[in-house]
């Protein structure tokens, strides 16, 4: 009985409340890997959500026509699983009845995250998943922030054909659709180049011990290595390639030497470059929101960390919805997806447009990566860009050993 | 040629790794016939015991007994909260209570460190042959692998302790009959099986950087391992791991690497049809 009475009275205090919420604030729904193998990278893109969010507040909110709507978030944990992305993208949308989205972090998880969007016909704002194959399946609701992975080794082949033209590349990276994806782009690029392709192979996400792939490697008489996958292998990779003395000329990987945390792998790090989606030290003029100096500095003194691209990312996702969201003075889905159609526009993270031709619709096709190298400055490794040559604080590292 | 060599070297002194701490599995199963799934978070936690102690400034190679005994002492612990009224009743039982407990170690272990990547640096100098280096920590893992193994062997043989454990692992009632107290035995093997998992998570350590979730690779590692070297065979894992390690060097010149797992599994599965009990079971009563 008494538990009746509770329940009966919650229910009284929370109707006002969900009817205020329903009035004066934007539902936007989206799934952290709090727990798992991506929860480095989810929590620093979450990071960025955050931030926006809780300045967007303090702002006043999102502002629509005469109103002005206070953001909040559905979140749920995914617990990095795929089959965990359905049921919590499903209950965000029918539940939770969230106007928005976001995505989830990676390609897999993303593009699991699509289907239950566009199914229900919601807009989401794609920050973590850089796979282009999902915006070949004609979407109508999906907007890509960050540059497709088809270009996450573009620079550094760029850079590396500067400094050896004819080097001997071996390709390795994860079995995964991201890496696959980039990689499949880079092939072309590096023969393109006129690199010579002595290794190509793909290794199991799961790889705890890279010593037989790392002796491959040395035998192949490689001169570079491209590839690599996410945080835990590819920092690995890097720690056994200096361990096994594989005295490689080049090291490009991706996502890991993005990571501040990377530097803990000490002269392991040195030289490894990373294709970036964005840098502290970059120098974009926005023509909304903060500069990248202010981001940075803002995000260190909130989360007392240093700001990386995946934070970065998320912090300009949610920038890039709120002004599609302003020009469209609206919060229907269709016409926030003209205005988002219609954008091209400059933040901190740089440029932004989509393409919207039915067979690519909502891809990236105006943002550019930058490649930074870890150098040692004053005796301390530092991550600096090094391409393109207009971005460049600091001279390639070459040979790196 | 050469690089076949080195990758069979490399798999040799890394496989013996693989073999200390499926030890640590199989003499669990073959003293409690538990099916301890706390492995993997015991392997993880004397990662991290090697990661906390030296960031206190303990020599890495130092850490060893202390995790030894601390890995004891958790696994003394373990046994208590989860097997031991576990034992001798249907081994479902004692795989959802062990799996319990693993899932709310990793659990807590994820909201403590997160799920990031942790190195610990071990300069140690390397042996170089031709073009193929032979890092240090790799030498000296396997090197104290087989000191344990020994010592484990010698304990086990020599000791009326080890003769103990022995004789509860061959027969729990007759043991009981002249006088073994078997529940201490019971729960001595079990923290010295978590100890020998925790000092291979130490060792794998000093060999690779870690994180929170990869004690789940060794674990599965371990399973195959003991399925190779016999069941409840301490002695039998550590060749089961050097087997392990042969065949991942082996293959990997002449193959996809991406193939190597399905290699492992299939002799897994070849060997589990051909023999049920593992290439080198101990007959038991």
């Amino acid at each position: 009985m008494n538990r009746l009475c509770l329940m009966a009275a919650a229910a009284v205090i929370a109707a006002p409340a969900a009817s205020f919420a329903a009035d004066n604030t934007l539902t936007i729904g989206m799934t952290q890997s709090r727990t798992g193998a991506l929860n480095v990278d989810s929590l620093a893109q979450q990071r960025g959500f955050d931030m926006w969010r809780d300045e967007v507040n303090a702002a006043g909110g999102i502002k629509v026509g005469d109103k002005r709507y206070k953001v909040q978030f559905a979140l749920y944990d995914d617990q990095s699983q795929g089959s965990r992305v359905q049921q919590l993208y499903t209950r965000l949308i029918v539940q939770d009845k969230a106007q928005f989205l976001f995505s989830p972090y990676s390609s897999g998880l993303t593009a699991t995250a699509a289907v239950i969007s566009e199914q229900y016909g919601k807009l989401m704002i794609i920050t973590g998943g850089a796979e282009p194959k999902t915006y070949e399946l004609g979407n109508k609701y999906l907007f890509q922030i960050i540059t497709p992975a088809d270009h996450y080794l573009t620079g550094a082949v760029e850079a590396l054909a500067t400094k050896d033209p004819h080097a001997k590349v071996a390709l390795v990276y994860s079995d995964d659709p991201f890496s696959k994806a980039v990689v499949q782009a880079t092939r072309d690029q590096a023969k393109e180049a006129g690199f010579a392709d002595v290794l190509d192979e793909a290794y199991p996400p799961s790889t705890t011990d890279f010593g037989p792939l790392v002796n491959k490697v040395i035998s192949s008489g490689a001169d570079a290595l491209l590839g690599g996958g996410h945080y835990a292998d590819g920092a690995t990779l890097a720690r056994q390639l200096y361990d096994q003395k594989a005295n490689l000329k080049w090291v490009t990987l991706l996502v890991a030497p993005g990571d501040a945390k990377f530097a803990t792998l000490g002269q392991a790090a040195l030289g490894i470059s990373v294709g970036s989606q964005w840098e502290e030290k970059a120098t974009f003029k926005p023509q909304i929101g903060p500069t990248g100096a202010e981001f940075a500095k803002a995000f260190k003194a909130k989360f007392n960390e240093e700001a990386d691209y995946h934070s970065a990312s998320g912090y300009a996702g949610g920038l890039i919805l709120q002004h599609a969201i302003e020009q469209a003075g609206s919060l229907d889905t269709d016409k926030v997806a003209a205005a988002l159609n219609a954008m091209d526009i400059t933040t901190f993270f740089g440029q932004c447009k989509f393409a919207t031709d039915a067979k690519h619709h909502g891809l990236q096709v105006a943002h550019q990566m930058v490649l930074a190298q870890w150098q040692m400055k004053n005796g301390k490794l530092e991550r600096e860009v090094i391409w393109p040559k207009a971005a460049a604080t600091a001279d390639i590292l070459y040979p790196i050993r | 040629m050469s690089g076949l060599f080195a990758s069979i070297i490399d798999g040799v002194l890394v496989g013996s790794v693989y073999g200390l701490a499926a030890m640590g599995l199989t003499l669990i199963w073959g003293v409690t016939d538990v099916v301890n799934l706390t492995h993997g978070s015991a392997i993880v936690a004397g990662m991290f015991g090697l990661y906390l102690l030296t960031s206190t400034g303990v020599p890495p190679y130092a850490t060893l007994p202390l995790i030894l005994v601390g890995g004891f002492l958790v696994g003394l612990l373990l046994y208590w909260i989860c097997v031991h009224r576990v034992i001798g009743r249907p081994p479902l039982m004692s795989l959802l209570s062990t799996f319990s407990v693993n899932l709310v170690l990793i659990g807590l272990g994820t909201a403590v460190w997160g799920t990031a990547l942790f190195n610990v640096p071990v300069a140690l100098p390397s042996v170089s042959w031709q073009r193929y280096t032979f890092p240090g920590t790799h030498i000296l893992a396997a090197v104290l692998t087989a000191a344990i193994a020994g010592c484990l062997y010698v304990f086990l043989h020599r000791t009326r302790l080890g003769k103990a454990i022995r004789a509860v692992a061959n027969n729990r009632g007759a043991a009981e009959l002249v006088g073994i107290p078997t529940t201490q035995v019971l729960s001595l093997a079990f923290g010295l099986g978590v100890a020998l998992a925790g000092v291979s998570g130490m060792l794998i350590a000093t060999l690779f950087p870690f994180t929170l979730l990869s004690g789940d690779a060794y674990q599965l590692k371990s399973f195959v391992v003991i399925v190779l070297g016999g069941l409840g065979n301490p002695t039998g894992a550590l060749l089961g791991g050097i087997a392990l390690g042969l065949v991942e060097g082996l293959s990997t010149p002449f193959m996809p690497v991406s193939w190597t797992l399905v290699i492992e599994f299939v002799l897994f599965v070849i060997v589990l049809i051909a023999y049920p009990n593992g290439l080198l079971a101990p007959r038991r009563a």
